[in-house]
């Protein structure tokens, strides 16, 4: 009750009870008291000598790095086409796949709230709880190294992202428009292509297309645990202490990667 | 043509929507149903073509007993039934043509559908109703590029390439300036009058609806309280309806009663009536 009577006849107002003041107080303090014990637990292991000679380290990595081995780049050709492969397939892959479980996962389009979309949302869960590169060490040890392990690690850490902020999209379309089309005796099947497909082909775009470029991402990573592409040279170069290749490997992830978003941010515009 | 008997609607937290609602609505009659929001005006519509299950009662389409249809029946019911909505309902990201053609969807296969590879009588038909509300040169364009009465003209489009018996119509003029009010009430009053088509048309506008319709219900609480042509509707009417409050300037002077809507706003374009009838043969 911020509202408390004056002595005169006015009313005093206050964005909080007292109570409620004394209560933002201790929140506040107990943030910096588990700031404190945070900073403590990070550092009672820390081996001082080593960070104060930090600067002087990463100098000499530095120089080690440069200039980059620029004559290693037509090895990296193949493993950069590996990497936008297993990207852009595992992506597709988990399109098909993702599609049908949003669906089933949205309250407005489920079959059945019960049975069918507990189960759709345990599949979402189940594949977003897994890293991608988690998935591609079981996948590695399932299938054997190679490409395919790679696409397959992508599309199932995918089917989760794609079906979450797709079901999350089918959930938020206008129901009258739905309405409009059942009512001219249409069947379920011409409402959906008709009705929700035209409502969500936006965000379906800009999705599918976001997370392609953070496949592009993760799949440059994948070969450290031998799922094929870049990650299997940078891994290889880092074992070797070869450090102008790791600055050429680098520079290539980073082209990729700024060329993908480029691309990624075309396509959101133009279906915005 | 349309007959409501002893329509009740009760929703789940046991509110009751409708009440013993009985009407009648002869082929031709453009029906007026007015009353307080909330008082049941669109679960009234919505019963009629199922979009919301009555609880009991019966809805009779001619000889057909709605009510009691499985569900290949209603959609094949639902054909014979136009809906037009208050905010449109266009599908915003669909072309005018596609839009107007979805009212053909109860007629067609899914996959002609999908492929939007519409038999050319259908196509047709699209073209000749676009050509009646005057949409004739906005076909490509996609919905959200309408003004809010090209829009309105869509979605009456899309009711009457249904070829149906009846037009359910929900709050028409709700978002639109009182002047494209009038021309899209006219249109709809218009096209019931070419095609012998009963209309029951939920408004809250009781002035325009006093210009337009042939006959008023008015609706309380869910159930009806009044029942009669425009010219009756008088202060006590509206009081039953409404509740108390001052009518006086609400209601038409009986003096202009006789003064057709037709002479009072010449401002509507007219498209030319045979090429609908045309359509209407087809």
């Amino acid at each position: 009750m911020p509202v408390a009577p004056l002595s005169d006849g006015r009313r005093a107002w206050a964005r909080r009870t007292p109570a409620g003041t004394l209560a933002a107080w201790l929140g506040w303090l107990a943030l910096v008291a588990l700031t404190v014990f945070c900073w403590r637990v990070m550092t009672q292991d820390t081996i001082w000598s080593f960070v104060r000679d930090a600067p002087a380290q990463a100098a000499d990595i530095g120089a080690r790095m440069f200039p980059p081995r620029w004559s290693y780049f037509p090895v990296l050709l193949k493993p950069l086409w590996d990497t936008l492969n297993i990207a852009t397939l595992g992506t597709l892959a988990a399109i098909v796949l993702s599609v049908p479980v949003a669906f089933l996962a949205a309250r407005n389009t489920t079959p059945s709230a019960a049975l069918v979309r507990p189960a759709a949302l345990f599949v979402i869960v189940a594949s977003r709880s897994i890293n991608a590169i988690i998935w591609a060490l079981l996948l590695v040890a399932i299938l054997g190294p190679g490409v395919l392990a790679g696409i397959c690690a992508i599309a199932l850490r995918s089917i989760g992202f794609i079906g979450k902020l797709l079901y999350e999209a089918i959930e938020e379309i206008d129901a009258t428009q739905v309405e409009a089309v059942r009512a001219t005796g249409a069947s379920g099947p011409q409402v959906l292509t008709y009705a929700i497909v035209p409502q969500i082909m936006p965000a379906f775009a800009g999705i599918s297309v976001f997370r392609w470029d953070i496949n592009i991402r993760e799949s440059t990573v994948l070969g450290l645990v031998g799922a094929g592409g870049l990650g299997l040279n940078l891994e290889s170069s880092l074992n070797t202490l070869a450090w102008p290749q790791v600055t050429l490997i680098l520079i290539v992830i980073l082209a990729t990667v700024v060329a993908s978003e480029w691309i990624s941010a075309k396509v959101r515009a133009r279906f915005g | 043509m349309l007959t409501l008997s002893r329509l009740t609607k009760r929703y789940a937290k046991g509110d009751a929507a409708l009440t013993d609602v009985s009407l009648e609505v002869p082929a031709g009659q453009v029906v007026g149903l007015i009353g307080p929001s909330g008082a049941g005006k669109s679960t009234l519509i919505r019963c009629v073509n199922r979009l919301v299950e009555p609880t009991s009662g019966a809805v009779r389409l001619g000889a057909l007993d709605v009510t009691a249809l499985s569900r290949s029946g209603l959609r094949k019911a639902r054909r014979r039934m136009g809906m037009i909505f208050q905010e449109y309902a266009l599908v915003e990201r669909l072309s005018v043509m596609e839009n107007v053609l979805s009212g053909r969807l109860g007629y067609v296969g899914f996959w002609r559908a999908f492929l939007r590879r519409f038999p050319q009588a259908d196509v047709d038909r699209a073209f000749a109703v676009l050509e009646r509300v005057g949409l004739l040169d906005h076909v490509d364009k996609r919905a959200d590029e309408l003004s809010g009465g090209q829009r309105q003209r869509v979605g009456i489009a899309r009711a009457l390439v249904q070829e149906p018996d009846l037009l359910l119509v929900d709050e028409p003029t709700a978002s639109l300036d009182p002047k494209t009010s009038r021309q899209i009430m006219r249109l709809i009053v218009e096209v019931c009058a070419e095609r012998q088509l009963a209309a029951i048309v939920n408004i809250h506008d009781v002035a325009l609806a006093q210009m337009f319709v042939e006959r008023i219900v008015g609706l309380k609480a869910g159930r009806i309280v009044f029942d009669g042509p425009p010219d009756t509707l008088d202060a006590a009417a509206l009081t039953a309806i409404y509740g108390e409050e001052d009518w006086s300037r609400t209601i038409r002077d009986a003096d202009d009663a006789d003064e057709g809507p037709d002479e009072a706003d010449e401002e509507a374009p007219r498209a030319p009536r045979p090429a609908a009838l045309g359509a209407r043969a087809l």
